[in-house]
């Protein structure tokens, strides 16, 4: 029987897949903190979330809107300091994965959360860099999640923030002391992986009821597609209903604040 | 020993025009009626630095009391931009500000550098960003001993560091609970610090290992309730998440953001 769901929905039961339990995941605000925790409702009831606020082992009930909303911090194990958070626990090498959105993604995965256009005269100032730039270094490999569009899905990025494989694919050759980088992009139409020689993306797998052309048409380069080209396998009842679930508590709770 | 001031005193007598000023809280915490404060007195041509300038800062670049921010993220988190900041540095209004932008670890090491009254602080870091094209602060240096090429960044040591915290003791010893941030190492990096707290007591009530800042260690103390809504103090307040997202609204205009001003802030008085 086959399941009614958006592609959004689609994209975060994908991307919580992504993660197992014995992961210990530093999670980016947003997309990467639906799936992350979606994650963690599901399949991967263990999985470590942490947030650069300094809330190590968090299980926020409802979605933070903010990367320190104080249910990070009174959900998780422990607070630490965010000196500690970025020099203990991240470039310590202690965070098995990097869960990263963007607003800009080239093919080599390099990402631009900086702005639009010239550096000096910006078209848009984007926030900046963030934990980002250290997270996709120090952790040991790089999740991407974004939807995808032309405008996001960029030849090159007007601006490096966080290096993926650099403007050349080489940005990680010969560096010492240096993760692995982004293993896997998830959009809402497809999942994406860098080319294990070049580093370019290619596309792996599909999502139902996904075409080709739609992906050509949403990526601002010739995208690559993997010889074998997989489907991606349906959200289940159970993930749907416990990603709505999440949405539904998220969204009350933000709204009646005051 | 630190000094029991109101906060209008304290703003007034520690922080001059054109001021190193860094106002932290990480998310938690953020001082919101210190920066209200400063924008009721004038000052103007702060630097102003802080891991995410958040809507303190939106608010203060709003008002023109910044000429500079150092910043490593500068968004409204979970919502979007910070409009004012962006109309400050894409439209130079209400007056030019330059920024200098770094990442959080880079920031977050200067912070700890500066507390630790070195000049410059070393991380593995920026490797492949483009951001060391633009700020010329961030340079890379080869380790001794390794041969390692690691980041170097000047450390922060502001004229002044304000900060937000649960409560002081009646000596001036002040607790710091929840998302501690970088305010410990903010206030110790700093030349004078101002503490505002949501109470005085008579006992903190710390635990062994709990972050204490001793009074010796701080200029001045002003109780503020409330002091950093909308961010939050846990323990007393939450989050007022629906203001962050209406700020969106307020701060796209400049009608609308000066109305907010002039209501909120201007006429309203320090508590």
């Amino acid at each position: 029987m086959s399941l009614e769901y958006t592609s959004s929905e689609m994209m975060s039961v994908t991307a919580a897949r992504a993660l197992t339990s014995d992961m210990t995941c530093f999670v980016g605000i947003g997309l990467p903190s639906e799936a992350a925790n979606l994650a963690r409702l599901t399949h991967a009831p263990d999985v470590t979330l942490i947030y650069e606020s300094g809330t190590l082992q968090t299980k926020p009930d409802v979605l933070p809107l903010s990367i320190g909303d104080g249910e990070l911090c009174e959900s998780a194990l422990t607070t630490v300091a965010v000196p500690e958070m970025f020099r203990y626990w991240l470039q310590g090498g202690h965070i098995s994965v990097g869960f990263l959105g963007t607003a800009q993604i080239d093919r080599y995965a390099n990402l631009n959360t900086t702005l639009i256009g010239d550096y000096r005269e910006p078209k848009v100032r984007l926030p900046g860099g963030g934990g980002a730039p250290e997270i996709a270094t120090n952790a040991k490999e790089v999740f991407i999640t974004v939807k995808h569009s032309k405008r996001t899905f960029v030849k090159d990025v007007d601006f490096v923030t966080t290096v993926g494989f650099g403007r050349d694919g080489k940005a990680r050759d010969n560096v010492s002391n240096i993760g692995r980088g982004p293993t896997v992009v998830i959009t809402d139409l497809c999942i994406l992986k860098p080319d294990p020689d070049s580093k370019e993306l290619v596309v792996t797998s599909l999502h139902p009821d996904v075409t080709r052309d739609e992906v050509i048409e949403a990526t601002g380069w010739e995208i690559l597609f993997a010889d074998t080209l997989e489907t991606t396998p349906e959200p289940s009842a159970k993930e749907l209903e416990v990603l709505r679930d999440l949405k539904a508590r998220t969204n009350a709770h933000h709204a009646g604040q005051q | 020993m630190a000094e029991f001031l109101s906060l209008k005193e304290a703003v007034s007598r520690h922080i001059n025009n054109g001021d190193t000023v860094c106002m932290e809280g990480f998310t938690h915490l953020i001082p919101f009626a210190a920066g209200h404060e400063i924008i009721r007195q004038e000052k103007r041509d702060l630097t102003l630095i802080r891991m995410t300038p958040d809507l303190v800062y939106d608010q203060m670049i709003g008002a023109g009391c910044a000429k500079k921010l150092i910043f490593s993220w500068g968004g409204n988190p979970g919502v979007g931009s910070l409009h004012r900041l962006r109309d400050a540095v894409e439209k130079g209004w209400p007056n030019k500000l330059e920024i200098l932008e770094h990442s959080h670890a880079a920031m977050a090491c200067a912070y700890e550098a500066g507390a630790a009254g070195l000049p410059l602080a070393v991380l593995r870091g920026y490797i492949g960003s483009d951001l060391p094209k633009v700020n010329d602060q961030i340079k890379f240096i080869e380790c001794p001993f390794t041969g390692e090429r690691l980041a170097a960044v000047p450390s922060v040591r502001p004229d002044v560091a304000v900060i937000h915290a649960q409560r002081a003791d009646r000596k001036g010893n002040v607790l710091i609970e929840g998302i501690v941030g970088i305010q410990k190492e903010v206030v110790l990096a700093a030349k004078r610090s101002i503490v505002t707290v949501e109470e005085v007591v008579d006992d903190l009530g710390a635990s062994v290992n709990a972050c204490v800042l001793p009074s010796w260690a701080i200029t001045a103390i002003a109780e503020a309730r409330k002091g950093a809504s909308p961010s939050y103090a846990l323990g007393y307040y939450d989050r007022d998440n629906a203001f962050y997202k209406e700020w969106d609204g307020i701060a796209r205009d400049r009608v609308t953001f000066q109305d907010w001003l002039k209501n909120n802030v201007f006429e309203k008085g320090a508590a």
